[in-house]
């Protein structure tokens, strides 16, 4: 038994292991969807955290979870550097300029030699494993569970709902709005360090508009109501082409399909449930 | 309590509300009166934060808060409803009045998050409060259902309890009675009375004549964002600028001559 599993964990590692990365970044996307922020500079902040973790551990020879610390201090720091001025940018603005800072950068690596230009970063040892990997995902959807039940859940709901509304109702909406970019961006280098440190190889090119996207439809697919969603999502949308090999070259139709079929018939999402706030409930 | 000064708004080719200065007595029910388009809601917007002002002040429990974002003013204790309802309509009507709770709710956020005991205290005080405020404004057995599934009315209800939430000092009401039924209307009437015989004060906006008169201690009017009148109902009633404003300029005169 144990050798079949070994076998399977083998065989499927990267895609097992691809699983767990892109649910964190469907949950990162999660941090800012939920407020109704669309940011599309998810790719960018993944790719700052994998430039980060993979270059403190080839030049630097880091321990592993200083690494994966550095690889999200990074990103947030970026986050809240533009998060300044963009923050007063709403809808389709900020969207914008968050894929303009995901174009920035992918230049940027390409022209700098210490970053590996466009050949990129090989080499990476493989030091993110299962339980790590997995370890990290729990405990971020744990935190964001439970941050989704508490009085933070119902502020950012109501930010969701109604921006004025919650303001007026003493929630300080641009706090709440830049840390979630914060988070974000912290989460997406996690995911961008993890991703380097079991594929072995990074490149300019991986983290670009495409990437964005593809974080993106986790989140849609699976909804934004729960933090269940943005994972269930990325589970799909990541197994789905492996599942779908047979049919080649039209396996990546299928992810288009799904999600044009899911914005139209369920435009919550899969799990289009929503977590109750109101704790247990009184003697009415 | 609430005092604008010269406080003024213009939009591109437009002023909104044009030089108005006002004071709310603590502890009065002060309406804002005057025709659609008189500049009320606009400056409701700029009282409670959501609209800078072009120019002029306002002071609020003696201190100038002209230039505080919306949370910090719900803070200092000013709560309000909104013209066309605003209520989180996925929430539970209940979850709606905890959210109205967010600035009096203290325990830091990680001890929120981790569900510590003084944040699960917080939480039943803050559960039992707002059933209190349901049961106040006529709504409790509603409690449950998502808010957006309530009648016309009971959103409005809905709102108000969601502004009390916050203990507010002073309660801004954007039309409170509007779409309601005159039964409805009369209890939202008691509700007020009742809420300044507690030590509220109500500044508010409104349409339905007899109601503003039967609550108002005192009445602000504006027409075309000017101040044109301000004194207690009787003053107001009788009040020729206001009665042109209202009715034009050839009813007022035939009033004025006596014609029926």
């Amino acid at each position: 038994m144990m050798t079949t599993l070994d076998d399977l964990l083998w065989s499927y590692q990267s895609l097992i292991y691809g699983l767990g990365t892109n649910a964190i970044l469907g949950l990162s996307m999660y941090a800012v969807l939920q407020l109704g922020q669309l940011s599309l500079g998810q790719a960018a902040f993944m790719g700052i955290g994998a430039y980060t973790g993979a270059l403190l551990t080839l030049k630097l020879g880091l321990p592993f979870p200083l690494v994966l610390a550095a690889a999200a201090a990074a990103p947030a720091l970026a986050a809240l550097v533009i998060g300044g001025p963009t923050m007063k940018l709403s809808g389709v603005h900020l969207a914008i300029a968050t894929i303009g800072l995901g174009e920035v950068l992918r230049v940027a690596y390409i022209n700098t030699d210490a970053m590996g230009g466009a050949l990129g970063l090989s080499g990476i040892p493989e030091k993110a494993d299962f339980s790590i990997i997995f370890g990290l995902l729990a405990v971020i959807l744990a935190g964001f569970i439970l941050a989704s039940r508490s009085k933070i859940g119902r502020a950012c709901e109501a930010i969701r709902e109604d921006e004025d509304a919650a303001r007026v109702m003493g929630i300080d909406v641009s706090a709440y709005k830049m840390t979630a970019l914060v988070i974000s961006a912290a989460l997406a280098g996690l995911a961008g360090a993890l991703n380097a440190h079991f594929s072995s190889f990074i490149g300019p090119n991986e983290f670009a508009f495409e990437t964005a996207v593809s974080i993106l439809s986790f989140a849609i697919l699976g909804g934004v109501t729960t933090p269940f969603g943005p994972v269930l999502g990325a589970f799909v949308l990541t197994a789905l082409p492996e599942l779908l090999r047979p049919l080649h070259d039209f396996r990546l139709v299928f992810n288009g399909l799904i999600i044009v079929l899911v914005v139209i018939f369920l435009p919550r999402g899969i799990l289009g449930f929503r977590i109750r706030r109101t704790g247990k409930p009184p003697p009415c | 309590m609430l005092t604008v000064h010269a406080l003024t708004r213009a939009f591109t080719g437009l002023v909104a509300v044009d030089q108005v200065s006002f004071t709310v007595a603590p502890n009065t029910i002060h309406a804002l009166i005057g025709p659609n388009g008189a500049g009320k809601t606009t400056l409701f917007n700029m009282i409670s934060g959501l609209l800078p002002p072009s120019d002029g002040t306002i002071a609020f429990q003696n201190a100038d808060i002209t230039h505080l974002p919306p949370h910090r003013r719900s803070r200092l204790g000013m709560g309000r409803t909104f013209q066309n309802l605003r209520v989180f309509g996925e929430m539970t009507v209940l979850e709606n009045v905890l959210t109205g709770m967010h600035p009096r709710l203290g325990v830091a956020w990680p001890l929120a998050v981790l569900r510590s005991p003084a944040a699960r205290n917080e939480e039943t005080a803050g559960l039992a409060k707002a059933l209190n405020l349901l049961r106040k404004v006529g709504i409790a057995e509603q409690a449950r259902r998502p808010a957006a599934d309530l009648a016309y009315g009971d959103q409005r209800r809905l709102e108000i309890a969601r502004a009390l939430a916050s203990d507010p000092a002073l309660l801004l009401l954007d039309e409170p009675a509007a779409g309601m039924n005159p039964t409805e209307t009369a209890a939202l009437g008691d509700l007020l009375l009742e809420l300044r015989r507690e030590g509220l004060t109500i500044l508010l906006v409104e349409h339905d004549m007899g109601f503003v008169m039967r609550l108002s201690d005192r009445l602000t009017v504006l027409n075309f964002g000017r101040k044109i009148a301000e004194g207690g109902p009787d003053d107001i009633r009788n009040d020729p600028t206001v009665i042109e404003a209202y009715l034009g300029t050839k009813v007022a005169r035939r009033l004025a001559a006596g014609a029926p």
